[in-house]
């Protein structure tokens, strides 16, 4: 229970049904613990693991009469997401922290907290569907039919062993279904109205740069020096960067340079620390390789097979390919090129609305 | 709206969901607060009602309350073994060692702690140093016990004030006090102890030990949540924290809580009773018959501070290879009420600073709990908890892939 609308209303529709539940929050990250660094804001309101957030979700909790603890996973997330966070970006990759959120937390150390108080269960509140496939004998994950919210990209890394113990109540409605529900079942209009979150719930005020500046120098490690040239495909220098880390593939403000026509990060060169620009048509792309592979609907991929791919959580999916290339590799070739593709992204295989799997843009 | 939510009310019924109300419930953690007891709770309820009254008045019902208030700081005084004058009442026990901390030290003063104090002197002295003051903390070994002579060779020209103290809140240890303060009182330096987790527990005796300062808390020995007491010896000039009327001999401006103070001093005197009539003895048996219960009945345990001497009422278990937070969720929902040691301002458990100050590895401390007996715990609540905690503990081990893996290299 985040005290957001979404799993405060899963907590009210399963009591409803007269369903035995525990309410847990996730102890994250202490907000507070960068603040007072240069460019991090002393005071942090209606964020994930703030204590606005929690005396939120406490007090859902009180009005559903249902037991309630917040446990501390604090470590494990600096561990398995705010430190490869911070590694990926110093590395000249893109990451995405709500992935290894939940591959890490969410459906490993939260699921094991709940079964081992003695839940059969987890319930949250994602945008997603679980289903069990008897012809196949394997949980699917689908898209949530609220498809502007679907959060089955950031599911991708789940097991069969987890989504046989996960359920999602809101996969099959939409939000003001939800806020309509949360309503009808009693939830006060500070639930129910209650603004969706969108950053990274750990960088306040989505300022990625700041947050591994202030993160470092907490640690009282110095930032590596990442700073050198901008390069075009063909090795001309462009100019010089502060450092790879300020970038992203596809970014055309901020990289110093003014020529005749718009530049973009074409590649992140992080061992050279080479950022390379140029034209917007030299971003397109139609192949990528990924590895760290997970695979939902299907157990193996033995022949090349026709998907859909997202490249990101704000693709529109496009059809490909999928071919197994490596022993934990897949190499992707869609029909059409794709637009910056970026290595740390996560690539999220689906066929229809199911998700075949997914793994990490190399 | 307002009928939607009645009516889930109303139908979410006891038998399934929610809490279940007439399950029995165990009280194992008495050293974050304990029970008011009902002579305390009589004691208090005139000063409730018909005999209000501001103690600082001329008038009879400032009399009435004046006497009470002056009849609990002798009971005080009894449990101290001190003057009734060198009582001062407080808010509570963080009131007391701030005041103690706050009213004795300035900037650029030397500071002597301990690596294990509550977060009440802990805090106070971060802050001490944000003030320019300079704080030496000093360790304990791995029972959880100062070494008097670290105390001693910590000593500057300048140390104003140590602050070391009696017992401790997670693992009940108790530290050398009395040589401490053999030490304060040769270096000429003033000495507060917290005594908050050992008032009602064992016997305090301020002349024995030869503090000038020392806290206690009401709620941890049954008398009301915002209540304590700092003893200042006679002759200690301190600072006040607050600054209004002339309350406390001008060393705690504010109204007394007259009922409050009133249950406190009915506490004190049950407390000194407990150290004669066999109750005291009475907990430290089941203390004992729980600690050794778990430890014969659960592999891989250990006592956190064994071989030091402790408070009679408290035990702090490892339970290797498991989560204590996990542990302490899954016995609440079974009806047992225990803990760790502090809560973040979230609710969320934080690691030990007192175990982890032990030498303990973070893995142990965060698979530690602690059981902390009160006057009104009884032989069939430890078998109660003994009949939880066995089979509690094997299924958070059998879920646990830490324990999975440890298995295998076991194996």
């Amino acid at each position: 229970m985040s005290g957001g609308v979404d799993s405060s209303t899963v907590a009210a529709m399963l009591r409803a049904e007269g369903h035995t539940i525990v309410g847990l929050t996730m102890q994250l990250w202490n907000q507070r613990r960068l603040a007072g660094h240069e460019g991090m804001p002393e005071q942090v309101r209606g964020r994930c693991c703030s204590i606005d957030d929690v005396y939120d979700a406490r007090r859902v909790a009180e009005t559903l009469d249902i037991p309630y603890y917040v446990v501390n996973h604090e470590q494990r997330f600096e561990q398995d997401v705010v430190r490869p966070f911070v590694e990926e970006y110093l590395s000249g990759r893109t990451p995405v922290p709500c992935s290894l959120c939940n591959n890490h937390l969410k459906f490993d150390q939260l699921l094991i907290t709940a079964q081992q108080i003695g839940a059969d269960t987890l319930a949250t509140g994602h945008y997603a569907r679980i289903e069990f496939n008897p012809a196949s004998e394997r949980w699917n994950l689908l898209r949530g039919v609220d498809r502007s919210r679907d959060q089955s990209y950031f599911l991708f890394g789940l097991t069969q062993e987890q989504l046989s113990r996960t359920i999602f109540p809101l996969g099959n409605m939409v939000k003001p279904e939800v806020r309509e529900k949360a309503r009808a079942l009693g939830l006060s209009p500070v639930t129910s109205e209650k603004p969706d979150s969108q950053e990274i719930c750990f960088v306040p005020g989505g300022d990625y740069k700041k947050f591994i500046d202030a993160y470092l120098a907490e640690q009282g490690e110095a930032l590596p020096d990442t700073a050198g040239e901008l390069v075009t495909p063909s090795g001309k220098v462009m100019g010089e960067h502060g450092g790879i880390h300020h970038f992203t593939v596809g970014q055309r403000k901020g990289l110093g340079v003014a020529t005749g026509s718009p530049l973009y990060v074409l590649e992140i060169r992080g061992n050279q620390k080479q950022v390379v620009v140029g034209a917007g048509d030299e971003l397109h792309s139609t192949t990528l390789r990924a590895r760290r592979i997970n695979l939902i609907s299907v157990a193996g991929l033995e022949q090349p097979m026709r998907v859909t791919a997202k490249i990101r959580h704000r693709h529109e999916p496009a059809s490909a390919t999928a071919q197994q290339t490596g022993d934990d590799e897949i190499t992707m070739t869609f029909d059409q090129p794709q637009r910056a593709i970026t290595p740390g992204q996560a690539v999220v295989l689906y066929d229809g609305d199911n998700v075949v799997g997914g793994g990490w843009i190399i | 709206m307002r009928f939607a939510r009645e009516r889930l009310l109303v139908d979410s019924g006891r038998q399934q969901g929610g809490y279940n109300r007439s399950m029995r419930r165990v009280y194992m953690d008495n050293n974050a607060t304990s029970p008011l007891l009902p002579e305390a709770l009589e004691a208090m309820r005139p000063y409730l009602g018909e005999r209000f009254g501001n103690a600082s008045s001329i008038h009879h019902h400032g009399q009435q309350t004046r006497a009470a208030v002056e009849r609990a700081r002798e009971s005080v005084a009894k449990l101290l073994n001190c003057r009734a004058a060198e009582i001062v009442f407080t808010s509570g026990g963080t009131e007391a060692d701030n005041l103690a901390v706050f009213g004795m030290v300035h900037g650029g003063d030397h500071v002597i702690s301990s690596t294990i104090e509550h977060h009440a002197v802990l805090n106070s002295c971060h802050r001490l140093e944000k003030m320019g003051a300079i704080v030496t903390y000093v360790p304990v070994d791995g029972r959880g016990v100062i070494d008097p002579e670290d105390v001693r060779r910590a000593l500057r020209p300048n140390t104003r004030l140590i602050s070391i103290m009696m017992a401790n809140n997670e693992t009940g240890v108790l530290q050398p006090v009395e040589s401490i303060g053999g030490i304060a009182t040769e270096a000429d330096v003033y000495f507060h102890t917290d005594a908050v987790q050992a008032a009602g527990k064992c016997v305090i005796d301020v002349q024995k030990i030869g503090c000038d300062l020392l806290s206690i808390s009401g709620h941890k020995m049954h008398a009301p949540q915002g209540t304590g007491v700092l003893y200042v010896r006679k002759g200690t000039l301190l600072d006040p924290l607050f600054y209004g009327g002339n309350h406390e001999r001008q060393r705690r401006a504010g109204t007394e809580n007259v009922p409050g103070i009133v249950a406190l001093g009915k506490a004190a005197e049950i407390a000194v009773e407990a150290f004669g009539n066999g109750e005291v003895a009475r907990l430290e048996a089941l203390r004992d018959r729980l600690q050794q219960g778990i430890l014969n009945a659960v592999d891989e345990t250990g006592v956190n501070g064994e071989g030091a001497p402790r408070v009679p009422t408290t035990t702090n278990i490892h339970f290797d290879h498991i989560e204590g937070e996990a542990l302490i969720i899954a016995l609440d929902l079974k009806g047992l009420a225990v803990s760790t040691g502090a809560a973040c301002s979230s609710g969320a458990l934080e690691p030990s600073h007192v175990l982890m100050a032990m030498g303990l590895a973070s893995e142990r401390a965060r698979a530690s709990v602690r059981f902390s007996l009160g006057k009104l715990n009884t032989a069939e609540d430890v078998d109660f908890a003994l009949s939880l905690i066995p089979p509690t503990v094997a299924r958070l081990r059998e879920l646990s892939p830490v324990y999975k893996k440890h298995l295998v290299i076991g194996s």
